[in-house]
């Protein structure tokens, strides 16, 4: 925690600035696990099927928000999608993984049946619209991470 | 409800973009205060109460541990609500029907500016598939708003109306942060945040703090001369994860509103409800609500905006406080939404008064693009 304190300009009020670095441990679970796995070794985007509804989910999980089941039949989805929406954020904020600004996107990728969040790069911003068809781009390294793509790129 | 439960006094503090000048307990004393005041009611004489704070806006694991000794909790019962006040105000509604509590206290503080806004709502997000992405609420929010934008042909012209309706209608408010005569030029041409959200499209950093009494019908009824009732209540919650939902549609608010209709026995509420409170942190957000609240059909939220339905004077005025555009903080924001119902039914709320209203709608919402969303109907006869 700093420590630093100051006055408050023409008070008498001390102000205190403190930070809290609390570290988590966050499981991504068995099926969550396997989809980053999957990012990593193969360059895969991996769903799973709701044997009830027949919804896929991307990325994948374990259960279906509607009918409560357990899912367990995985389905490669394709790296290729379609934007459903995005948004261009200008400002700079340290949470950000990239320099701004950065383009984000919801995109629909053939075979899945929801939206996947990610960014889109390679892309001119007088170029985007809802609808245009883009492409997973992997990193070279990679970790097991939601960044092992770097961003979807706009489809020649 | 068999007996119905009454709000018998309200208070907020003014709204400010920094009030480094108290302490979160401060601040929060100053809105106690005056609905003790007015009821002469004690801290001791409270049963419960129900406060409001989230803790990492507060910087403290159990945000409420600091204001026990002045919501009337110290050797008390007080219960804590991480979401939106306006689901304190239901919690308090659910311990007076209980028949176990009379006299309950709620209480709504934030100080958004001791803290990195965009910290604290990437911190909302799910650690794996979306935090890692520097997600915030405005950024997620933006593509709410483009994927409106696009599905139902919502303008960036409507959405700058809602901003400059209520920044204009704050000026009637005293307490507002930030009343203005701007124009919708003013808000195109303000810079872009995250496009389609531009700065005037969204509120500033804001502190402040409400509260308010709640009690037996009985008890109110003895308490004061213009009792406020909760003629229905209701929330809904939908998925976390932003690609699992429609963005252009709120569903969740739609299942929210028709079950406070049901209570209250309104089915027509253009019509049936006199004044509306909605929160709206984003502009385009006031259209979408008013699709999920049934003041029209999906999609017809942009031409409702350009209409003279809403705006004061109208059939059914929304946010003639200025609502949340205007600045409010986050937690607060929806409970100040039922203040100002209450106002307004109780014939207290000055120049932004409309007169004779007798049925008011409340509305507030939780997280990333409206995820929970709660509605309360109130009344006065
Ligand atoms: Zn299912």
């Amino acid at each position: 925690m700093a420590t630093v304190t100051e006055k408050l300009e023409g008070m008498d009020v001390w102000l205190y600035h403190g930070q809290i670095y609390i570290p988590n441990t966050f499981s991504a679970g068995a099926v969550g696990s396997r989809f980053l796995i999957e990012l990593r070794d193969k360059k895969r985007i991996m769903g799973m099927r709701c044997p009830t509804c027949n919804r896929v989910y991307v990325p994948a999980r374990s259960i279906c928000k509607d009918c409560f089941e357990q899912l367990d039949e995985w389905v490669e989805v394709s790296d290729k999608g379609t934007v459903l929406t995005y948004a261009t954020d200008y400002e700079t904020k340290s949470i950000q993984p990239t320099g701004s600004p950065i383009v984000y996107g919801i995109i629909q990728l053939d075979g899945a049946d929801t939206g996947f969040v990610h960014m889109l790069g390679e892309v001119d911003p007088e170029q985007l619209r809802v609808g245009m068809r883009v492409q997973a781009v992997f990193q070279k390294e990679r970790e097991g991470s939601i960044l092992d793509i770097k961003y979807f790129k706009p489809l020649a | 409800m068999s007996e119905r439960v009454g709000i018998i006094s309200v208070a907020q503090t003014k709204y400010h973009p920094n009030r480094a000048d108290v302490s979160e307990e401060e601040l929060s004393y100053e809105a106690i205060k005056q609905v003790l005041e007015e009821t002469g009611i004690s801290l001791s004489d409270i049963d419960s109460a129900v406060t409001c704070s989230q803790d990492f806006w507060d910087g403290r694991t159990i945000s409420s541990m600091n204001i026990q000794h002045v919501v009337g909790a110290h050797l008390g019962h007080e219960d804590n609500i991480s979401e939106d006040g306006i689901n304190a105000v239901y919690a308090a509604m659910a311990q007076i029907l209980s028949g176990r509590q009379d006299i309950v206290l709620v209480e709504a503080h934030t100080k958004e500016s001791q803290t990195d806004k965009s910290m604290v709502e990437n911190a909302a997000f799910d650690a794996i598939s979306m935090r890692q992405l520097g997600l915030d609420f405005t950024s997620a929010a933006a593509l709410q708003a483009k994927r409106y934008m696009y599905k139902y042909g919502i303008t960036a012209e409507q959405c700058a109306m809602v901003a400059v309706r209520n920044r204009a209608n704050a000026k009637n408010n005293p307490l507002a942060q930030e009343p203005m005569d701007i124009t919708v030029d003013d808000v195109l041409g303000s810079k872009i945040l995250v496009s389609p959200i531009r700065l005037l499209d969204t509120k500033p950093i804001s502190d402040g703090a409400c509260a308010m009494i709640m009690t037996t019908e009985s008890r109110a009824k003895k308490l004061t001369k213009n009792p406020v009732w909760i003629l229905g209540a209701s929330n809904c919650y939908e998925t976390h994860y932003l690609g699992d939902r429609d963005l252009a549609d709120c569903d969740a608010l739609t299942k929210a509103a028709k079950k406070a209709y049901s209570m209250a026995g309104i089915t027509n509420p253009l019509r049936q409800i006199d004044v509306a409170e909605i929160s709206t942190e984003y502009s385009y957000q006031e259209p979408l609500w008013f699709e999920g609240l049934g003041f029209c059909d999906r999609g017809k939220g942009g031409k409702l905006v350009e209409s003279r339905v809403i705006k004061m004077g109208g059939n059914l005025p929304v946010n003639p406080s200025g609502g949340v555009l205007p600045g409010n903080p986050n937690g607060v924001a929806g409970m100040a939404r039922v203040v100002e119902a209450v106002l307004q039914l109780r014939g207290e709320a000055g120049d932004r008064q409309i007169k004779g209203a007798k049925v008011a709608l409340a509305h507030g919402y939780t997280g990333i693009c409206g995820q929970h969303q709660a509605v309360m109907i109130l009344g006065n006869i």
